[in-house]
Order: C-alpha cells, then sequence, then structure tokens
C-alpha cells in the first residue's frame, strides 16, 4: 500500500512540519536554561512571519525577508529579558502580553500594508529556494546544525556553563563574577532569534503566505518539546521530529480509505492529543532548571 | 513558574500603586497602538472616538459592551482563581467550547420545557469541569506543565465541538451553525433590541460569590496559600494536590458557565456558528481582565466592562476608520507587557528621587 515515493514525500514534509518546531524549542532550550521561560513563543513566531514577508516583499528577496524575521525575533527576545531580567517582571504574564500583542498587531498589519483583511500570499519567485537538487529547505539544515551547535556551546564549552549556572545557582554564579542579567539578556535575545527564523520559515519558505493564525499552535508544541527534551538540544531534534510527524501523519490519513470512518475535524486532533499523550507519557523523568521563570532578586 | 509577584491581596496602601499602575499601562497601550496607527496610515484620534462612541456613546453601546463583560467576568475569575493557587491554567477557551456544546447537547434532548436550562448548565457545566480537570490531574499525576496541557486541550476542544457542529448536531435547515436552543431554554433578555441578557447578573453574583470563597472560607485560604507558598503551606498542613484540582474544578466551572450563557443568552444564534466564531476569545479575553484587574476577584467586574467596551466597540472602529477591529488585541497585549513588571509606580517614584 506504501510505496517508496510516498514514503520519501512523508520524510521530507516531516522535515517541513520539524523544522520551525527544533528552532523555537532550541531557542527556548537556551534561553529557560539561563532561567529566562517566555512562552510567547507563539506571537514572536507570527510577528517574525509577518516581518519576513513585508520585507520580502518590499526588496524583492527572499534573504532580506528571513534577515527582518530573525531580528524581529530577536528585538521581541531582548524586549522580554528587559521586562524579566532587569525589570524581574513575571515571565508567564510577558509571554502573555507578547502572544496577545501578536494576534492584534499582526492581522492589523496586513491590512495597513497590503489593504487586504486577513490573508496575503507571496509568488514563488519571493520564496526561500530549495537545496539544488532536493526537495528540501535549507533552512532544515540549519535548523539541525544550529541545535546540535547549541548542544555543545551548552554543554560542552565554559559559556555554555556560565549561561546554565544563571538558570541552576544564580547566587554561586554570581559570586564568580558571573553577569546573570546580561547573559540572562544573551540568552532571551537567541531564543527570539530562533524562534524569529522559525516564523520567517513558516512565512516566506514553507507556507509561503500569511495570516492571523500562522503558527497554529507550534509555539506551544514548542514549549511542550522543551519538557518533552529534558531541556537538551539533541532530544529537542528527536521531540520535534516526532511531533512533526504527527502533523504529517493527518495530511496522509486524508488521502486514505481512512477518512471514511474517521471525520476530519477528529483527525485534526492528533497531534495535539499526541503532544499530550507523550508529555504525559515521559514527563516525569524530565528536570526544569532550578531558577527558570523564577526572577532574581538580590536580597 | 511562580506567581508571587502578582499576588498581593486587598493591602489598602498598595491599592493606590495599583490603580496608578493599570490607569499608566492602559494610557500606554492606548498611546502605543496609536503611534501604530498613526505609521501604517490610520487616524488613531479618529480611531479611538469611534471607538469609545461605540462602546460607551449610547444606550445601545452600554448595553452591547455591558453583554460582552458577562462573559469575561467568568472565564477571568477562572484564569484568577488558578494564579491564586500559583497554576496558568490558560485553559478556559477549550472549556468555553465544552460547555457551549454541553448546553447545545442538552438542547437536542426532549425535556419538559422548564428542564432545559437546568439540563443546560448541568451537562455545559459538567464537561468545562471534565476539561479543566484534566489538565489538573496530569499536573498533579504526571508533572504536565499546565500551560502546554491546556492549550493542547483547547486545540482539541476546539476540533471535537466543530466535529459535533458539522457531524452531529448541525440545524438541517441552517448547516452551518448548530440546532437553536429552544425557547423555553434561553436567558430572557433584559433590554429588547439589545444584546444585554440576564447572564450580567448571574456573572456579577458569582463574582463577588467568588470572591467571598477565595477570601472567607477554608478552601479559598488553602488555595491562596498553595499559591502564596506550597512549602510553607504544606507545613501548615494544606493538601497541595487538593487545593490545586480545587482551583481547577473552579476555573473549569466558571468557564463552563461562561460558554452556556453564551450559546443560552446571547441573541441572535443561540447556537454554535461556523468555526466557533461566536465562542472564540472568550477564554483568552478573560486572561486579559484577569490580568488588568491584578487577579482580584471584585477588579475584575470593572475590568471586564474595559476589555468588553474594546470588543464592543471594536467593530465600529473598524467600520469607521478602517482599523481592524483585532487592533484592540495590541492594546491589551502592550497593557499585559507592561503590567508584567511589578512595583512599577515605586520604581517611577525611585527614579525620580534620583534625579
Amino acid at each position: 500500500m506504501i510505496d517508496l515515493q510516498s514514503v520519501i514525500n512523508i520524510l521530507v514534509q516531516t522535515s517541513y512540519a520539524a523544522t520551525p518546531l527544533l528552532l523555537a524549542a532550541v531557542g527556548e532550550i537556551i534561553g529557560e536554561r539561563a532561567g529566562i521561560v517566555n512562552i510567547g513563543l507563539e506571537g514572536i513566531m507570527l510577528v517574525s512571519g509577518f516581518a519576513s514577508i513585508v520585507f520580502a516583499y518590499m526588496f524583492q528577496s527572499p534573504f532580506i525577508g528571513l534577515v527582518a524575521g530573525v531580528l524581529m525575533g530577536g528585538f521581541i527576545g531582548l524586549l522580554h529579558a528587559l521586562i524579566t531580567a532587569y525589570l524581574k517582571g513575571d515571565h508567564v504574564i510577558s509571554g502573555i502580553g507578547i502572544n496577545l500583542f501578536a494576534s492584534g498587531f499582526v492581522p492589523y498589519g496586513i491590512e495597513a500594508v497590503w489593504g487586504v483583511r486577513g490573508y496575503f500570499t507571496i509568488p514563488a519567485s519571493l520564496k526561500v529556494p530549495r537545496i539544488p537538487g532536493t526537495d528540501l529547505s535549507p533552512i532544515f539544515l540549519v535548523s539541525l546544525i544550529l541545535a546540535i551547535g547549541s548542544y555543545w556551546i551548552l554543554f560542552k564549552t565554559p559559556y555554555g556553563l556560565i549561561l546554565r549556572a544563571c538558570g541552576e545557582e544564580p547566587r554561586a554564579a554570581e559570586s564568580t563574577g558571573v553577569k546573570i542579567e546580561l547573559t540572562q539578556t544573551l540568552a532571551s535575545t537567541l531564543t527570539g532569534l530562533f524562534t524569529g527564523l522559525a516564523g520567517a520559515f513558516l512565512a516566506i519558505d514553507w507556507l509561503s503566505s500569511i495570516t492571523k493564525n500562522l503558527p497554529a499552535g507550534r509555539g506551544f508544541i514548542s514549549l511542550a518539546i522543551v519538557n518533552f527534551a529534558n531541556w537538551n538540544p539533541i532530544l529537542g531534534i528527536a521531540g520535534s521530529y516526532l511531533f512533526g510527524f504527527f502533523w504529517v501523519l493527518i495530511g496522509w490519513l486524508k488521502l486514505t480509505p481512512l477518512k471514511e470512518v474517521v471525520p476530519l475535524p477528529l483527525m485534526e486532533t492528533i497531534p495535539y492529543v499526541a503532544t499530550l499523550a507523550v508529555t504525559a507519557g515521559v514527563i516525569g523523568r524530565a528536570r526544569p532548571p532550578r531558577f527558570a521563570g523564577r526572577p532574581y532578586r538580590r536580597e | 513558574m511562580k506567581a508571587s509577584s502578582i499576588l498581593g491581596g486587598i493591602d489598602l496602601s498598595k491599592l493606590e500603586d495599583d490603580v496608578i499602575e493599570v490607569v499608566f499601562a492602559v494610557l500606554a497601550g492606548f498611546t502605543i497602538s496609536g503611534l501604530l496607527m498613526a505609521t501604517g496610515g490610520f487616524d488613531p484620534i479618529k480611531a479611538y472616538v469611534s471607538l469609545f462612541k461605540s462602546a460607551i456613546g449610547d444606550l445601545y453601546g452600554v448595553s452591547t459592551t455591558l453583554s460582552y463583560a458577562t462573559p469575561l467576568m467568568l472565564t477571568g475569575l477562572a484564569f484568577a482563581v488558578s494564579v491564586r493557587a500559583g497554576v496558568f491554567n490558560i485553559g478556559a477557551e477549550g472549556q468555553v467550547y465544552m460547555a457551549a456544546l454541553g448546553a447545545v447537547i442538552a438542547a437536542s434532548l426532549t425535556l419538559p420545557a422548564g428542564l432545559y436550562l437546568i439540563a443546560e448548565f448541568f451537562l455545559g457545566v459538567s464537561l468545562a469541569i471534565m476539561w479543566s480537570s484534566l489538565a489538573g490531574i496530569l499536573k498533579s499525576q504526571r508533572g504536565v506543565n499546565e500551560v502546554v496541557s491546556t492549550i493542547m486541550l483547547n486545540w482539541i476542544g476546539f476540533w471535537i465541538v466543530e466535529y459535533a457542529r458539522t457531524y452531529v448536531y448541525f440545524d438541517p435547515m441552517e448547516p452551518q451553525r448548530t440546532i437553536k436552543i429552544p425557547e423555553q431554554g434561553r436567558l430572557p433578555l433584559l433590554a429588547p433590541g439589545t444584546e444585554l441578557y440576564a447572564g450580567v447578573i448571574i456573572s456579577l453574583i458569582i463574582t463577588v460569590a467568588v470572591y467571598a470563597v477565595m477570601w472567607h472560607t477554608a478552601i479559598g485560604y488553602e488555595i491562596r496559600a498553595t499559591g502564596l507558598n506550597p512549602t510553607a503551606a504544606r507545613y501548615g498542613g494544606v493538601k497541595i494536590k487538593k487545593s490545586l484540582l480545587y482551583s481547577f474544578i473552579i476555573a473549569g466551572s466558571l468557564a463552563g458557565l461562561a460558554g452556556v450563557m453564551e450559546v443560552a443568552g446571547r441573541p441572535p444564534h443561540y447556537a454554535i456558528t461556523t468555526g466557533l466564531s461566536n465562542l472564540v476569545g472568550l477564554g483568552f479575553d478573560g486572561l486579559a481582565v484577569s490580568l488588568i484587574a491584578r487577579n482580584h476577584p471584585l477588579a475584575i467586574i470593572p475590568a471586564a466592562i474595559f476589555v468588553g467596551a474594546l470588543t464592543a466597540g471594536s467593530r465600529g472602529m473598524q467600520i469607521e476608520s478602517g482599523v481592524p477591529l483585532e487592533m484592540v488585541k495590541a492594546v491589551q497585549g502592550i497593557i499585559i507587557i507592561i503590567l508584567a513588571v511589578p512595583g512599577l509606580v515605586r520604581m517611577l517614584r525611585e527614579w525620580r528621587e534620583k534625579k
């Protein structure tokens, strides 16, 4: 029933579905390892996706679009760090605010820039080109390199040790001369840059369009992957491909006779049910960095 | 995740600072959004004038504002109770969907006329409590982060209710929506020709009741103690898991009430519409309401009216000034980001003294 070609198709599609999840999850792992929790990933993806498509369209260049999306993400990550690291604000509330702002700003922006309601598509010429000779996106490779590189920096270099100390034992870290707030700001900005790339990937690579539902819950699934991966970027790859696969599965199941038995709306629940089931199954052994999400205060 | 920074009770010396902070955040939200509008080529003054004119400019506007505030008080309370217990249960959205489905299921039954309302509330609130407890059980038994689980449950709930709307409870006459709640099962309108239904009275009573439970009963005290300092609460004899689960059940029943009342009370649909369009956002707007109210039950009443006014006025703003109605969400987002910072007033005061 399943021939080689459809297996390859499913693998290629999974690489697309997994890439934004992986980017955002690795970004969030870096942030949380330094103690900064950002549940605004969904909003960052949305605003960055919007920025990337606006700039790609304005300069007729997907490359400039990518840069704009990444920088926009980094900017929001920086803002989140100012509120949480320096002003000691509540991490979750700032994240909720980011998501809410994005859900209002992007529909407004689509209207302001193109004068259309809710939906804008770019021509194929503005899409990020494929890796020559394949159907794969270069960002797919970039996401894997970033994940492996982040693992290496976090766990094999002194910089990683300093960063993790901020999330685990900030008081001890500070006594050895580490600048907690500065390190956290750097980490949070990286969260934003990575998630910004995820948003740009959605908008001007995979989906080549912008709607107010661009991330469709992917930011929150990335948060689940962070837990699943036990704050380890390498396990993040496994988690992202697992969850990405469930997404592809719906598309594939819709083409099989199963659609006569299981109604389409119920099939749509698959990635979310799977996320919940897998997280509930493995979470017992996962332990967050001790100071993740807790504003660091000197008494 | 710690929420201690926003867990102040009513402390009159702090109240003044709280009010100043909220007013400051609201003004900043409008100013920054206004700058964004101007950048996009819109006239922010015109937009805000039409926003407030349609929200509070006449009796019809006021009644629409209050009708939007009705469910938001409840979903706001749902979030506030959770935060007081130290959890970020953002599942009101999905619980509202499930409760609305429960009400429609009740409407599909053949019952004596007097029983419809009771059946709607019973089925709807039960489904919502079930949906909320699921997240509570996953948290207490399996350690699943409630932000993740409730968001997943929101999506799952959305698609289950969409399934029920299109495959099971669709109206053969108008298949884009479910069957209507029968007239005997509807909440009465308070003023004919408006959307203001009796639910607003229920919401107000429930809000005061939740305040009483949270501040004047043992269970409320235990929930708040759990949120303030779980370790101390445990030494003090509070059963942490139990009070967490209670917080999920209370939150679920509040969101459930909102969902049932929205379909049983708001004209003209009395049904669930395409893409759940008459329910989407009720839960998430509750987050904004609760955070603007600093998670205090009594402050939720004005906060819900404020967010209700933004929602009610957004359509008029879109028609008269061309600014998309979603822009009011950007305003709320900015307000919340600013309110995330603790002790803003104190900080500004110290900064001014330094200068």
